[in-house]
């Protein structure tokens, strides 16, 4: 027998899904096609209750006169449909997925057993707090490492979303400048914020004033000031912002927001860039809200659940949603807790308390990390990004060549200037070459924007295949440009005709028609 | 502690000097000097995923109103409904859990028709022809159907029923801080809405929204409501059960323009209140303001059958400050599971649930309030759920039926009269006969002590 052989060859990628089997090119049936009269999965407890007639049940003016047609499936067809639906999806476990300013870092299984704990997943929201110790406990203790890591004074948990723990941070800046007597109507952001920011601002109540980025990707502080008067109640910032850069002027922004009476609200998509290194908190953030499904690795789902927590500097947290989950009595028998409903509330945002299951696996994945760990998951996330800029920076444009934090805008621009090339052909063509797309066409004020963000967890190798995945489609735009203009060929549907969807739409299998 | 970063230091040294660099914090340069973290967070260091599991297993463990301990009466719009194994394999495959919004249809095919799938589930249970891809929850779906009806009406009264869950209407509240919009509460009589005279001087509303069942379990008459709509020019919000719709008439038959509900109880645990799935369906009339996600049916390039969200102009991402809403993130995971869920009942299966919870409900009602001093908080039909008033505080017989192991219901919100000394009682297909009677026997004996 020969000595066993450690691999010092190039170790293969394994962030690269090109393995991924697909069998056959048929699309799937929907439920309500494989529906057979008859047929069905279900079955129920043996409960012993008295069979009473539905007549006697149910008054005659509000029977459904015949049942809901859902759909009559085996369990065995049931689970080979979604079996073979998910075989048609993209994911974290399948392979790499580096979209800009989404995170998709890897999501720890063991996060996944916690959130199945039944003394967790089975508790009801209304029990009360004598019968609920131990859920409380846990939001007051992620609530504490989130105001740690965010440098913040309080936080509430409710926030089902980051677009929902922004529409509660501008319902509490409006009741903060309403508690000054003071009348307010406008917010800042800048022209490279996410749609969410200004959509969430017009839901405030507030008009959307926009700034634009100077030539360094940053606030243009001049054209800040301009727009600065006693009108602003705040400007809503992401920081590193969404070219991936960082704000250096922060302080200076502060100070002047600050300097009208304005807050400063912080988006906190881009906070896995600084864990550990830079606090909102002591940037001058008033308000912060965290994308727990981003920073937090708890898994997106498909489009969620997330989790969007805003935490608050002092003068704020009168203003928290209610009730707020609090040590009521600290004796020798250790904490016993209970609710709290701040004396100037803005009011309930959830119909409970939050998307606890999820609460309660990114406060799992912070425990594994701890305060080092969670430095270290920024660090690697900065440098997996700054390596990929470097490596490209050759063979795409990068609009703002300057180091990045933990993601990075390339631009087709010149791409496909020379070859008619377009970022959205790019990235189409990357799906074949086993990875996720990234972003594309974000931030608006980049031209043929590809928005790059490996995060942490995906490795070197990982990497360099990624790179060389891009280098081979910009050779391939220059000799054959039809097949990026084509691709992708082999996933299970190729390019879609959106604009037929919109116009002809079918948002249900009923209104499909003889079509 | 546990890492989830493969990089080995040699690594992590090789691309430091591709990148020109010598250590990591050189990475952080642009960052001012006076603002970092110089000392690291104040947090425990890292720890073994075991130790992690151990820790979180001793705070469930202090949890005593979990389902497999305490035998739940509790509902109030989380129930404790059946999850089958096979419903939590299927949603708990990890290409459906650890994936993205859809953004690149060619690889997102799974995800994309499974919500298609649930949007035609939830158009059929609502009656309605347009469902969306899911919002955060009951109250985050309330909310947007008030700013849908507000847009559409384009006037901003809102007049709620008082049968709307109190959280969601204090959420609807909460939100029209920002919008401006005048939300009426509408008291109930007798468990059901007492709707004004439409000349009683206030402005006509531009929303009327109400709960059917509402939540003290009563049924509400949908026809009065849909005549106060067209009398007034309101949009009419109809707040459903769709489990008590296996049995009841469909909001969408009785003219409701926007549907909303809660759609915990199809495969989602009660998990403390969240993840859940709110529910929104509307007509076609007001498809342009929907808000969050819709997938549609087109075809690819080959003219194959494919998936995709559509009508995306509508949304924040493209309209930015005059999108429809402000939703990106929803609860896709929770509307797949209710796909498999609503898979698994089917048509025989959903009208067999409702059934039963019904007759659950009732039987439960009947010995209830045989009790002494226990009697009906109201006269109205119910069909999942009830309230009672009790000749002591609910709060207190909460305590004493935990001690007999069931979580007795939920006292009603102090909003309603005698709320403290009434409880609201739900009982799902999962009840034996034995454990109501056993419920029952805990009842009587917690009341009279």
């Amino acid at each position: 027998m020969s000595e066993p052989t450690v691999p010092t060859e190039r170790p293969a990628a394994g962030g690269r899904a090109t393995s991924a089997p697909l069998l056959g090119r048929d699309p799937e049936p929907t439920l309500f096609e494989l529906s057979h009269p008859g047929r069905r999965a279900w079955s129920f407890r043996t409960s012993g209750v008295p069979e009473v007639p539905v007549d006697d049940l149910v008054p005659a003016a509000h029977r459904r006169e015949e049942p809901a047609h859902l759909a009559e499936v085996s369990e065995r067809d049931l689970v080979a449909h979604f079996t073979r639906l998910s075989a048609r999806q993209f994911s974290v476990d399948l392979g790499a997925y580096p979209l800009g300013s989404c995170t998709m870092k890897y999501n720890p299984k063991v996060c996944d057993a916690v959130a199945a704990l039944p003394g967790l997943a089975g508790v009801h929201p209304a029990a009360p707090a004598s019968l609920t110790q131990g859920w409380l406990a846990l939001l007051v203790q992620l609530e504490a490492v989130l105001c740690e890591i965010t440098g913040m004074a309080a936080a509430t948990l409710q926030p089902a979303a980051g677009a929902a723990g922004e529409l509660t941070g501008l319902l509490l800046m409006r009741a903060y400048h309403e508690a000054q007597g003071s009348v307010r109507t406008k917010v800042v952001i800048p022209d490279s914020a996410h749609g969410t920011n200004p959509a969430s601002v017009t839901l405030g109540g507030y008009e959307v004033v926009t700034v634009p980025s100077d030539a360094r990707g940053c606030v243009d502080m001049a054209a800040l000031r301009e727009v600065l008067d006693g009108d602003v109640a705040g400007i809503m910032l992401t920081n590193p912002n969404t070219l991936g850069l960082f704000e250096e002027d922060i302080a200076e922004i502060a100070a002047a927001v600050h300097g009208v009476g304005g807050l400063l609200y912080y988006d906190g998509a881009n906070l896995n860039a600084i864990l550990g290194v830079v606090r909102p908190g002591d940037m001058g953030f008033d308000i912060v809200h965290m994308n727990l499904h981003k920073t937090f690795a708890t898994p997106h789902g498909g489009g969620g659940p997330g989790a969007g927590p805003v935490a608050v500097s002092e003068r704020l947290v009168p203003f928290l949603p209610g009730p707020r989950p609090v040590v009521v009595e600290d004796g020798p028998g250790g904490p016993r807790y209970g609710w709290h409903e701040p004396e100037r509330s803005i009011g309930r945002m959830h119909s409970w308390h939050g998307n606890t299951l999820v609460l309660a696996r990114a406060l799992a994945y912070i425990l594994v990390h701890g305060g080092d760990g969670l430095r270290r998951v920024a660090e690697v996330a900065v440098l997996n990004a700054n390596w990929i800029r470097h490596r490209l920076s050759g063979t795409y444009d990068v609009p703002f060549d300057r180091p990045c934090m933990h993601e990075t805008v390339l631009s087709a621009r010149s791409l496909k200037q020379a070859t008619g090339v377009r970022a959205l052909d790019v990235a189409k063509r990357l799906l074949e070459e086993g990875f996720h797309a990234p972003t594309v066409y974000f931030p608006l004020i980049v031209d043929e924007a590809l928005m790059v963000e490996p995060t942490e967890t995906e490795s070197p190798q990982t990497l360099l295949a990624l790179a060389e995945a891009f280098e081979r489609i910009a050779a391939e735009a220059a000799s054959d440009p039809e097949s990026l203009t084509g691709a992708p060929r082999h996933t299970p549907v190729r390019r879609v005709d959106e604009a037929r969807a919109a116009r002809s739409l079918i948002p249900t299998f009923d209104a499909r028609g003889g079509s | 502690m546990g890492t989830y970063i493969p990089h080995t230091d040699d690594e992590i040294e090789e691309m430091l000097a591709f990148l020109g660099l010598t250590g990591v914090e050189e990475l952080f340069a642009v960052v001012p000097a006076a603002l970092r973290l110089h000392q690291g967070l104040t947090l425990d260091d890292g720890v073994g995923e075991p130790d992690v599991l151990a820790h979180l297993g001793d705070l469930a463990d202090a949890n005593r109103a979990r389902s497999d301990r305490l035998v739940c009466f509790a509902g109030g719009g989380a129930y404790d409904h059946e999850i089958p194994a096979v419903t939590a394999a299927l949603a708990g495959r990890s290409e459906f859990v650890t994936s993205y919004t859809p953004y690149q249809p060619e690889v997102a095919q799974g995800v994309l028709q499974a919500v298609f799938e649930f949007q035609t589930l939830v158009a059929r249970l609502t009656g309605l022809p347009i469902a969306n891809a899911s919002l955060y929850d009951g109250a985050s779906a309330l909310v947007e159907a008030v700013n849908l009806g507000v847009a559409a009406s384009g006037r901003p009264t809102v007049w709620a029923s008082a049968g709307i869950h109190p959280h969601w209407r204090q959420v609807v509240t909460t939100c029209a801080a920002g919008t401006g919009h005048r939300v009426r509460t509408v008291g109930l009589v007798d468990g059901v809405t007492a709707w004004p005279a439409d000349d009683d001087g206030d402005e006509p509303p531009g929303v009327v929204a109400v709960a059917y069942p509402n939540h003290l379990g009563c049924l509400e008459d949908l026809t009065a409501v849909r005549e106060l709509c067209d009398r007034t020019g309101a949009v009419m919000v109809v707040a459903f059960d769709p489990v008590a719709s296996g049995l009841l008439r469909s909001p969408g038959s009785f003219g409701a323009d926007v549907v909303v509900g809660e759609g915990q109880a199809f495969g989602t645990a009660l998990g403390f209140g969240g993840p859940y799935l709110g529910l929104f369906a509307c007509t076609g009339a007001h498809v342009r303001r929907l808000p969050g996600r819709l997938v549609g049916e087109t075809v690819d390039v080959d003219g194959r059958r494919a998936y995709v969200t559509t009508l995306r102009a509508r949304e924040q991402d493209i309209r930015r400050e005059k999108a429809t809403s402000n939703v990106c993130t929803n609860q896709t995971l929770m509307a797949v599971t209710a796909a498999v869920q609503l898979g698994w009942l089917g048509t025989s299966g959903l009208a067999e649930l409702a059934l039963r919870c019904a007759r659950a409900t009732r039987y439960t009602h009947d010995l209830v309030t045989a009790i002494d001093g226990v009697t009906p908080y109201s006269s109205a039909p119910f069909v999942r759920e009830f309230a009672v008033r009790l000749p002591v505080e609910a709060s207190v017989v909460v305590e004493r039926l935990a001690d007999e192991g069931f979580l007795a219901g939920i006292p009603l919100d102090g909003e309603y009269e005698d709320g403290e000394r009434s409880l609201l009682v739900a009982v799902t297909e999962r009840r034996t006969r034995a454990e109501i009677d056993a419920y029952a026997a805990s009842l009587e004996k917690a009341v009279s002590r």
